[in-house]
This record gives structure tokens, C-alpha cells and sequence, in this order.
């Protein structure tokens, strides 16, 4: 188990575009879009992090942005980080899929696609989950459900 | 030497010639047959009201349970009361079904189950036709009844019902040969295919105990292959509920379904019937050997009781068999069938001609 | 009209033709629908469909606070209520940074682990159901129906109680509580062989478990399937020894492992998790320690902006929430990562080729609680 200034150092090496956030509970780490496949293929096949298990990918509603979030444990050494990436287009939202990776993620994205609208390059199966066609994106902040929704 | 045990057919034969003494032969014959008609109807649907009651009663003894208790005193009428809302219950039709065999199916199992009845003796005396070749002929028509499974998956047009008939029919004409097989080691012992007289060899000891190792092996292989025969469990694949919802009869709703139902408790009945008449004597009192004593004091209980009560015996343990095993899956089945049981049953055929040949039965 | 039935039963080439099983079928337990293509007996591939029971849960939180969320978490796996209510109740401590009392850890653990017996005993009764053994049903929930009345006198609810309340417990346990939990721990382990009895040592269930559904470690851990059905495959995947919540590590207990991956070994698991539960229960019953049942807490609960990330281990596996949060009293986003999610996906990996009855056996070993995968 590497602690969180060496996992640093290593993420660091590998991906010099990469940005960390500073008190945070777990290890965070901002990369742009098209640089996260090529990382997490890195942390993944390197020996030092071997991140083979993906717990958790959703994305974000930051209204002036969507963020991706993968959650991603080594099941040898135990550590986790958290991956990010900002998706500043978001009409246009888009991001590489992961799940040649991680074939567990394949369901996430199609729920995040479902949920939020963002595409995702090289998916197998994108197709809608739980909504219709055409039902509009609920996890969007800007979603209107006149009948069901309640409001904060 | 069983001169005691009351003979049913002095009742049919005083029947017989007071109703000589109304009319001419011909309607006689003709009364008679309405008359057999309606006992076996009448009897029928008792004993399927009554099988139903008992498999729910033995199933809730199984699953630390208490079974049907509200309608009627100890849930009797309860099978009544189900009875009645089936026949209560709509018809539904099914699009794109083909309407005639889909209608035919149910009458096919249920007529065949009804025939088989016919030929089984139920006390001295008590049978309505006692065919020379009867072993062979209640197979024939019991097995039948696969005609009407078929039918009824293919014609309902679902996937569920067109599996659960496939796999019914390749389990039904499987296991046909291992029932086949151990009945007609019986035969080879008893010397005949007629069913009063394979009961009749039987007054000094049933088979089962005559027969050496090998008629236990028959008996056992006829247990497994006639609770696959008649898609019990653990060998419902047919309707097998987990995986095909209701298999073959998943599209029939109302009365058609109550026949389906009804068959295949008579079809449990008509097995351990053959079962108790072949390898445990029938009405055949319990007779041991030259104790004539025992011999006396056994032939005081009717034949009618030893009849009943061997069959239902059969009966709770074709009923303990389905709630105590998990299901096979359909090729474990053929394998079971074609790889074990059936080259058993055939060593077993000659190894019982050998032991005949010899005379080493009893 | 012969010809009619047999163009619409045979859909594809090669005598392929789908099946839809689900939403309304027997063993899916659940409103769940499989895409089925068979060719005879033989699964080609199948894809689930979900979404039938979707209830925007992660939307819904949006608009509550944290002691309402947890309402709402019991519904997703009715199975392991408790353990979804704690893992809310653990995330809005870790962020509130509130050290629960001791007695708290203790009885949660408790309830955690009674919890886990409840649902493996269904699991228990339903998977005997799917392959064809209908009486272990009416054992299975013979026994249950002892720890729910334990939940029930203590907290007032059988299945979905909410008890645990952040920073503590919503009142403190019935006076009863220990001793029937001893009571039910010796009825128990008396009752447990019996399982063995009736199941394990079955030819038949030997036949239909073993070498079925094979999944193997690289294939469990990279399509994130975790509990029991994870540990059936090696894969050590028990948070409960991996980031210890609760009372966990003050207790002796081992993580279950086997290593065959096929159902058999995932029943395995459980079976042996069974008698691990009652092991970890035993430890705690008799040493809850005296004090409060709850911290002291502000009346209006409001996480610090940030992101907070925690897991636990349900009877089904991990449960992650993740928590994004604005200062407010009701979270910016709040995410649930439910294990039967990931374990759903995997089927058409390891059902590829067996039958159809051995798709039951796999679904049914996989355990899996439709709401959950929905929420």
C-alpha cells in the first residue's frame, strides 16, 4: 500500500497534465479528457499502482461544467484513487469509455449516459438504462419534471 | 387357500342378474356400462380432489407446515373450493394459437389417464377389464399422455411451453424404456401380462420379497422411472416452475388447466397403482409363506383396504421424492436414463431370466 | 397456420430465437428482464434490461436532508437495510468528523451481522426454490422469522427499520435484546446442519452447482463483482477486513474464501459466512459496553463542502456512497455504488453456453436484489 505523497509522485511521472487536490479525503486527480484513457491504461498496467478494480464511475453536475469520477482500487496493495476530468462542453459532452479497461465500467457509463447525457467514444452497447428515449437527462441540475420532482 | 377374502365380483354378478331380470341383454349391457362409467367417473375425480388434499397435507408435513386448515374441518373442502374457482375461472383464448389441438391437448392427457384406469384391480374381483396383455396395455395407454404434453406446447405458440413439451417429450419416451424393463422383469417371474393374475401369484409373498436382490432393483428403478414418466419432482422439467414458469401448460388458464393438473395426479395414482399391484401384491393380503395362522388373521382386513393402502404408500413416496430434491437439468436426466438405469434394467432382465431358469424364486 | 407458429417461435439464423425472461418470471426475483438467445437448451448470450423498478433515488436525494436520506437507502436492498442505512450514517460522520460512542459500534455491528444472516437465510430459501428443492424455502424463513422479531421488538419494523441514525442510534436497543440474540445464536447453530442436511450433501444439487457459471478471479474483479459471489472466485474483496467500520476489528473472524468460482463455491461462501456471522455476533453480545446511544449531534445536520467516499460491506457485496456535498443539508450529489449492480452485469460472461436451467442456478447463486440494481 502506497500512501497518498507516492502515489503522487507516480501519477505525477506518469501523466505530467495531472493536477491534485489538496485536502481532500482520498487521493484526487484532474486530468484533462483526452489524456484519461491513456492514464488509467498506465495505472493500470504499471506494477507500482496496478489499479485493476474500478468501484465506482458517475459523473458531476457542476452547472457550468459536468466532471467524471472514477473510483479506482488496487486489489493487491489497497490503495485508491480518485480519478477526474471536466467536461466543459457540455451540450457536447465527451470522454473516451474505459471499459476495453475495466469491463465493469461499460454499465456505468451507460447509466451516466443515461442519466446525464454524456457520450462516451468506443462504447460497446450505448443505449438508454432506465429512461425512454427522449426523457431528458434527470441528473442534470437544469432537469424540469413538472409532475414527479421534488424541489430543494 | 384365500377362500375368506370377500370377492367383489359376487356383488357385480348379483348387479348382473337383477338388472337380467328388467330388461333385455342388450340394454343390460348397455346400463352396465353407463353404470361402470359413471362409478369410474365418480371415482376419478375423488381421488384427484383427494390426491391434491394429500399432496398438500404431506408437502406442509415436509415444510414444517400445517396445510390447508380453514375450509372445512381439517381444510377438507378446500380442493373443492379450488375445484370450483377453476371451473369459475375464464378461458383464454390464445392469439396466434392453433385453436383445435390447443382445445385437444388437455382432453388427450386426461382421456389417457382414464383409460389406464380401467385395467387396474383394485380388490378380488374389482376390475373393470382384465386384459390378458393389462401390464402391457396400461403402458401403452399411460404413455400415451405424451401425445396431449406435445400437443399442448406446440399449439400454445410460447417459447416457455414449446421447451418445457420438448423436454417432456424427450424425458417421457427415455424413461418409458426403464418402466418398460423393470415391469417386465415382473412378468418374467409371475409368468404373465395379466394383471389379476400377477396379483394371484402373488398370495404366497409379494414379489418384491420373492424376487431376490433382483426384484428390489426393479422396484426402485420403476420408482425413478415412473416419477420421471409422469413429470414429478425432482423430475418436472416439463413445467419445471423456476426456469419455464409453468412449461407445457403455462397458457391455459380455467378448466383446461385443471385437467393438466388433475392428469397428473392421476397419472400419480395410476404409477404407484401399478406399482403396489406388480411388486407389492395389490389386494393381495400379506401372506407369508406356510403360516397359516398369520395367513387366516391377515385375510380378515379387506382386500380393498391392502389395495388402497400399499398404493398410497407409493404415493407418499413419490410425494417425498418431489419436496425433498432439487430439480435435474434436462441433460443430466438423458444421462441418468440412458447411462445408468437402463443398462442396470437390462442386466437385471437377465440376471431375473437366469434366476427363474434356475427356479431359485420362491 | 402451422407454418405461421413455427416462422414466429424461430427467430434468427441457425435455429437461434430469443427468450424474455422477466420482468414477470419466478426466479428472477424481481422485476428484472433477461434477453435470453437460446439455441435449444443452450444460452448463445443474454442481456439484461433493467430500469423496470427505477426510482431516481439519487435524485431524490438532492432534495432531502441526510436523516431522510436514510429512509431511502432501506429500499434500495431491503435485504440488508441496515447495512444501506449505516454506510449514509458512517459518510455523514467521517464528514461531520463525529466520534460515535462505543456502545453504538457494538450494536451496530451486531445489527450489521444479524442482518446478514436475515438475507443470507433468504438467499438460502430462494436459491433452493430456483433449483427445484421447494422445501428449503419454508427452513430458510423458518429461521428468519427469529431475527426479525428480534429487529422487530427492538426497533419497532421487520425488514425496513432505519434504525441507525447519524451519530448514533434512533433509541437505544429493547432490554430483551441480548438475550434473545444469545437465544437465537443457540437455535441457530443447532438449526445451521440442517441446511447442510437437506442441500449441500444432495447429489443432485452437487450436479447442478458444481462447474456451473465458472467465474474466475480476473473476470470477478474486472467486472467489480464483490460479497460473497467475489469471494467465491478469490477475489478478496471484504471491506469489513479492508477498511474495518463498526466494531469490526475488535472482533476475530476470517474473511471466506474459495477459490473454485463456480456457484457451488459462491454457496459455499455463504453458508460458511453463516457460521462466521454467528462467530462475530458471539464475540460482541455479551461485551456491549455501557454509555449513550447516540453523540451528541446539532439538530440540523450540514456536511462541509467537499467529497466524501465510503464503503461497507452489504450481504451482497460492497456498497459505496460517495457524497458530493456544498455546505447545504442536503447533498449536491450523492452517488450509491450498490454491489448487485456490478454482479448483475457479469451473467453474460459466465452464463455463455449453459443451459437454461443452469442460468437460474447462476442467477439465483448471484444473489441479487432487483431494487438495488435499479434504485
Amino acid at each position: 500500500m502506497l500512501n497518498r505523497e507516492e502515489l503522487k509522485k507516480i501519477i505525477g511521472s506518469l501523466e505530467p497534465d495531472a493536477t491534485f487536490s489538496e485536502g481532500t479525503q482520498l487521493l484526487e486527480v484532474t486530468v484533462p479528457a483526452e489524456k484519461l484513457y491513456a492514464l488509467a491504461e498506465k495505472l493500470k498496467s504499471d506494477s507500482r499502482t496496478t489499479f485493476d478494480y474500478m468501484i465506482n464511475h458517475t459523473a458531476i453536475d457542476f452547472v457550468k461544467n459536468f466532471t467524471v469520477v472514477y473510483h479506482l482500487e488496487s486489489t493487491e496493495m489497497r490503495h485508491l484513487v480518485v480519478l477526474k476530468s471536466i467536461l466543459e462542453d457540455k451540450d457536447n459532452a465527451k470522454v473516451d469509455s474505459l471499459s476495453a479497461l475495466y469491463p465493469a465500467v461499460e454499465y456505468f457509463e451507460r447509466e451516466v449516459f443515461d442519466l446525464f447525457g454524456i457520450q462516451y467514444n468506443n462504447h460497446p452497447y450505448l443505449k438508454r438504462f432506465f429512461m425512454e428515449d427522449g426523457a431528458g437527462f434527470p441528473l442534470r441540475k437544469d432537469y424540469r419534471d413538472e409532475v414527479n420532482i421534488i424541489e430543494r | 387357500m384365500t377362500s375368506n377374502i370377500y370377492d367383489f365380483s359376487t356383488l357385480t354378478g348379483q348387479i348382473h342378474t337383477w338388472l337380467s331380470g328388467l330388461m333385455s341383454p342388450g340394454w343390460v349391457t348397455f346400463t352396465e356400462f353407463v353404470l361402470v362409467g359413471l362409478v369410474f367417473l365418480l371415482a376419478y375425480a375423488l381421488l384427484g380432489l383427494f390426491l391434491v388434499y394429500a399432496e398438500r397435507k404431506v408437502c406442509a408435513f415436509m415444510q414444517n407446515r400445517v396445510g390447508p386448515n380453514r375450509v372445512g374441518k381439517w381444510g377438507i373442502i378446500q380442493t373443492i373450493a379450488d375445484l370450483i374457482k377453476l371451473l369459475l375461472k375464464e378461458l383464454i383464448p390464445i392469439r396466434k394459437s392453433d385453436p383445435f389441438l390447443f382445445n385437444l391437448a388437455p382432453f388427450i392427457v386426461i382421456i389417457c389417464s382414464f383409460l389406464a384406469m380401467a385395467a387396474i384391480p383394485y380388490a378380488k374381483g374389482l376390475q373393470a377389464i382384465d386384459f390378458n396383455i393389462g401390464v402391457f396395455y396400461v403402458m401403452a395407454v399411460s404413455s400415451l399422455s405424451v401425445v396431449g404434453i406435445l400437443l399442448a406446447g406446440w399449439s400454445s405458440n410460447s417459447k416457455y411451453s414449446l421447451i418445457g413439451a420438448m423436454r417432456s417429450g424427450a424425458q417421457i419416451v427415455s424413461y418409458e424404456l426403464s418402466v418398460g424393463l423393470s415391469l417386465l422383469s415382473i412378468i418374467v417371474f409371475a409368468g404373465t401380462m395379466q394383471l389379476s393374475g400377477i396379483v394371484e401369484s402373488q398370495a404366497n409373498g409379494w414379489w418384491i420379497f420373492k424376487g431376490h436382490i433382483p426384484a428390489v432393483i426393479s422396484f426402485i428403478i420403476f420408482l425413478i422411472a415412473s416419477t420421471a414418466e409422469i413429470n414429478r419432482g425432482p423430475f418436472d422439467l416439463a413445467e419445471a416452475e423456476s426456469e419455464l414458469t409453468a412449461g407445457f401448460h403455462t397458457e391455459y388458464s380455467g378448466i383446461k388447466f385443471a385437467f393438466f393438473f388433475l392428469a397428473e395426479y392421476m397419472n400419480m395414482f395410476i404409477v404407484s397403482a401399478i406399482a403396489a399391484t406388480v411388486f407389492l401384491g395389490g389386494w393381495m393380503p400379506l401372506h407369508i409363506g406356510n403360516w397359516e395362522g398369520f395367513n387366516q388373521i391377515m385375510d380378515y382386513i379387506p382386500s380393498i383396504i391392502w389395495f388402497i393402502g400399499k398404493t398410497f404408500f407409493v404415493i407418499w413416496v413419490i410425494m417425498w421424492f418431489k419436496w425433498t430434491f432439487p430439480r435435474l437439468r434436462i441433460d443430466q436426466l438423458l444421462t441418468l436414463e440412458w447411462k445408468y438405469l437402463l443398462p442396470i434394467s437390462l442386466f437385471n432382465i437377465i440376471l431375473i431370466a437366469f434366476i427363474v431358469l434356475m427356479g431359485w424364486h420362491f | 397456420m402451422s407454418e405461421e407458429i413455427i416462422k414466429d417461435v424461430i427467430i434468427g439464423e441457425n435455429e437461434e430465437y430469443i427468450v424474455n425472461m422477466g420482468p414477470q418470471h419466478p426466479s428472477t426475483h424481481g422485476v428484472l428482464r433477461l434477453e435470453v438467445c437460446l439455441k435449444g437448451e443452450t444460452v448463445k448470450y443474454l442481456i439484461p434490461h433493467i430500469g423496470y423498478i427505477h426510482r431516481g433515488i439519487e435524485k431524490m436525494t438532492e432534495a432531502l436532508t441526510y436523516p431522510q436520506i436514510i429512509h431511502l437507502t432501506d429500499r434500495m436492498d431491503y435485504l440488508s437495510a441496515h447495512i444501506n442505512n449505516e454506510a449514509v450514517c458512517l459518510v455523514v460522520e467521517d464528514a461531520m468528523q463525529i466520534e460515535v460512542p462505543e456502545r453504538v459500534k457494538y450494536i451496530r455491528t451486531i445489527l450489521d451481522e444479524l442482518n446478514r444472516l436475515a438475507s443470507h437465510q433468504l438467499w438460502w430459501s430462494a436459491f433452493g426454490m430456483d433449483l427445484g428443492a421447494l422445501t428449503t424455502f419454508f427452513y430458510g424463513l423458518r429461521d428468519r422469522e427469529y431475527i426479525l422479531d428480534i429487529f422487530e421488538e427492538s426497533f419497532g419494523s421487520r425488514l425496513l427499520h432505519s434504525f441507525v441514525m447519524p451519530g448514533g442510534l434512533m433509541h437505544d436497543i429493547h432490554p430483551n435484546f441480548q438475550k434473545r440474540t444469545k437465544e437465537f445464536i443457540t437455535y441457530f447453530r443447532k438449526k445451521l446442519p440442517e441446511y447442510d442436511q437437506l442441500l449441500t450433501g444432495n447429489v443432485i444439487f452437487h450436479n447442478r452447482s458444481k462447474g456451473i457459471g465458472y467465474m474466475s478471479k480476473e473476470t470477478a474483479i474486472g467486472y467489480g463483482v464483490t460479497g460473497p459471489s467475489g469471494r467465491g472466485s478469490g477475489f478478496s474483496c471484504d471491506i469489513r477486513k479492508i477498511a474495518p467500520y463498526g466494531a469490526y476489528d475488535k472482533v476475530q473472524f476470517n474473511e471466506i474464501l474459495e477459490t473454485e468460482g463456480d456457484t457451488f463455491a459462491r454457496y459455499q461462501v455463504r453458508m460458511r459466512e453463516m457460521w462466521e456471522s454467528l462467530n462475530i455476533i458471539e464475540q460482541l453480545i455479551d461485551n456491549i459496553p455501557e454509555g449513550d446511544y447516540t453523540a451528541k449531534m446539532k439538530p440540523i445536520i450540514k456536511l462541509p463542502a467537499g467529497e466524501y467516499f465510503r464503503r461497507v460491506e452489504t450481504a451482497r457485496g460492497e456498497l459505496a456512497v460517495y457524497v458530493v456535498s456544498d455546505g447545504n443539508k442536503s447533498p449536491y450529489r450523492m452517488r450509491f455504488r450498490t454491489p448487485n449492480f456490478s454482479n448483475l452485469f457479469v451473467m453474460n460472461e459466465i452464463a455463455k453456453g449453459c443451459k437454461i436451467a443452469d442460468l437460474i442456478a447462476i442467477s439465483g447463486s448471484l444473489d441479487l436484489v432487483i431494487p438495488d440494481i435499479d434504485r
